[in-house]
């Protein structure tokens, strides 16, 4: 079995220390004090990839579209099981949307002759959630999105389970080959171990350029996308909390007597 | 005039809120709207639809009981061909961001994902989304297309009371076969555990910010002396520390207790979408620019470990 599986690497912005400031552009953010990890939900596609191929045997391919500070990222996936890897890198890329990311990814992807591709069902920085289902369709093969549970029952068909709102899951069948994008909380990521991270310094992570991807300029980028972010913005906030000010001490006193007073204790 | 398409959401029997709160939005803009309701014997659901389009244009199919991704996809892009909208608004679900891509590439359609705002400008659309967890917004143009597509974020937009008497329009299905590719099986329900949060007065509820596994005892224990139970986020729920049954939000519980206590967690929409209808919401969080004190009424700006032993020390105290 065959699978790709696609990594982003994204801001830590769920340590509360890091703040995020829009910079001078308008259309980025200061960056500096980000550090950079796997995106979460790409996390579990990558464990899932490994755990199909640990059980059915086969070859995980991991594809990144960043600059060589991901290799960070895609060592990781390496270190963990995957076999080999490509990672898409040209300037020419940046500010590509989800349509002009899978038409990036699918360049790397398209030659690899895959059963199952792979990505995350959402990016924790973006959070478009559309790269997967716009890949599948370029593709041409049918896509499954936000999966979670993922068996094998027959030579080219899958059954899935797909979470919806509620935490309610939808069972699927589906083809392969197929797209899935993977929602987080389905699987344990592992951890890489000394050996896999060893092993993992020696295997090839091949980069391909635009020219390699054999798109032109106007199909990546903000030339190649269907919808460009064009300004961010601090959005509007409502009402704040009443701040309790104080040490400890002084807060946790002032929030019992709240508590106490609205006889909730 | 222009019009706008909005793709119904029902599932398991229930048409889902997130359909009026997109035929609301729709409403403010510019144009006819056409409720799109692809179902099987779901006649009530297309009088309540009425009132709040022009259209409801409905294909009554077994193909349709349930969601398949190939057949909606089909059968919108019939549809679409046919009446040529110049919007189409789908709800950025596990239904709608399952076709969101794929039926707009396949129709040549400019759009984007998770909107969270939508305005006309001279002709065209214009959408505000949300960026790192809500913590900065982004305004996104679309390139010139006949067509333009958006997911709409649900809780987004609240919903408006109907008012409008639409004309209910039934067609034939214009999908041929019902897809093999992909087939619909059956769902699970999530599994149920020992207390019902949904149920309970108080909650006690953690996020990223409890760090580590060895905290949560300490969080059990500020639960029990104030007798409310303790629930989570996804992310902790996604990290084994608590199950899946104290999972607060959209993809797990909608909570309404008399008090949300919530500790380390930062107010993503996933999050905030099952709480925000707690009576009262106090949250303790790190970082001061949180989203969640937005939700909250009283805040404490500081670390919870730091917090809740000195909160369990002043209610050990006052119990005497």
């Amino acid at each position: 079995m065959k699978i790709a599986v696609c990594v982003k690497q994204v801001p830590d912005t769920s340590d509360p220390d890091v703040e995020v400031h829009i910079d001078s552009s308008g259309k980025g953010v200061e960056e500096g004090k980000f550090s950079f990890v796997i995106n979460e939900a790409d996390n579990y596609a990558v464990e899932e990839a490994i755990l199909l191929k640990e059980k059915h045997e086969g070859e995980v391919t991991v594809v990144n579209v960043g600059s060589e500070a991901a290799n960070q990222v895609i060592r990781m996936a390496l270190a963990k099981g995957g076999d080999g890897a490509i990672r898409l890198d040209d300037e020419k890329f940046a500010g590509s949307d989800p349509v002009a990311l899978a038409r990036i990814l699918q360049a790397a992807i398209k030659d690899l002759s895959c059963d199952i591709v792979m990505t995350g069902c959402l990016a924790s920085d973006d959070g478009y959630g559309a790269v997967g289902v716009a890949l599948a369709s370029l593709m041409g093969v049918p896509h499954a999105a936000y999966v979670k549970t993922v068996e094998v029952i027959g030579d080219n068909r899958l059954k899935v389970g797909r979470e919806l709102e509620g935490g309610l899951l939808e069972m699927d069948e589906i083809d392969t080959p197929c797209v899935l994008t993977i929602q987080t909380g389905g699987n344990e990521p592992r951890y890489a171990s000394f050996k896999g991270i060893r092993e993992a310094s020696k295997k090839e992570i091949k980069v391909m350029d635009l020219a390699a991807t054999g798109l032109s300029e106007d199909q990546v980028g903000e030339a190649g996308s269907v919808a460009v972010m064009v300004q961010y913005s601090v959005p509007v906030v409502g009402d704040l909390a009443e701040i309790l000010e104080g040490d400890p001490g002084e807060t946790a006193g002032k929030l019992a007597g709240i508590l106490k007073e609205k006889g909730l204790v | 005039m222009h019009e706008i398409f909005v793709l119904a959401e029902h599932r398991q029997g229930e048409l889902r809120d997130v359909t009026l709160e997109m035929l609301t939005l729709a409403s403010q803009l510019e144009g006819k709207v056409t409720a799109v309701l692809l179902g099987s014997e779901m006649d009530d659901f297309a009088s309540k639809l009425a009132s709040y389009a022009d259209r409801v244009l409905v294909v009554d199919d077994p193909m349709f009981a349930n969601w398949n991704a190939i057949n909606f996809q089909a059968a919108l892009v019939a549809l679409i061909n046919k009446d040529k909208p110049h919007l189409v608004i789908i709800p950025n679900t596990g239904q709608g961001a399952d076709i969101l891509a794929s039926l707009a590439l396949e129709l040549g359609a400019s759009f984007t994902s998770d909107i969270i705002g939508l305005a006309i400008e001279g002709d065209k659309p214009v959408a505000t989304r949300a960026y790192y967890g809500g913590k900065i917004n982004g305004r996104i143009e679309f390139k010139d297309a006949e067509l333009y597509m958006v997911g709409l974020r649900e809780g987004a937009i609240p919903a408006a009371e109907g008012g409008k008497s639409g004309e209910i329009e039934k067609v034939d299905n214009p999908v041929a076969s019902d897809a093999t590719a992909r087939k619909f099986l059956e769902y699970e329900q999530p599994a149920v555990g020992d207390v019902d949060i949904t149920q309970s007065s108080m909650l006690v509820s953690i996020g990223r910010g409890i760090r580590e596994d060895k905290n949560v005892p300490m969080v059990e224990e500020l639960a029990g002396l104030m007798g409310a139970d303790v629930s989570g986020s996804r992310a902790v729920v996604d990290a084994g520390w608590l199950p899946a049954d104290r999972q607060v939000g959209i993809s797990g519980k909608t909570v309404k207790p008399k008090l949300y206590l919530a500790l380390g967690i930062s107010g993503a929409f996933q999050h905030v979408t099952g709480m925000k209808g707690a009576d009262l919401v106090v949250a303790i969080n790190k970082d001061p620019d949180a989203p969640i004190f937005q939700y909250a009424d009283y805040g404490i700006a500081d670390d919870l470990l730091k917090v809740v032993p000195a909160l369990i020390d002043k209610l050990k105290e006052m119990k005497g």
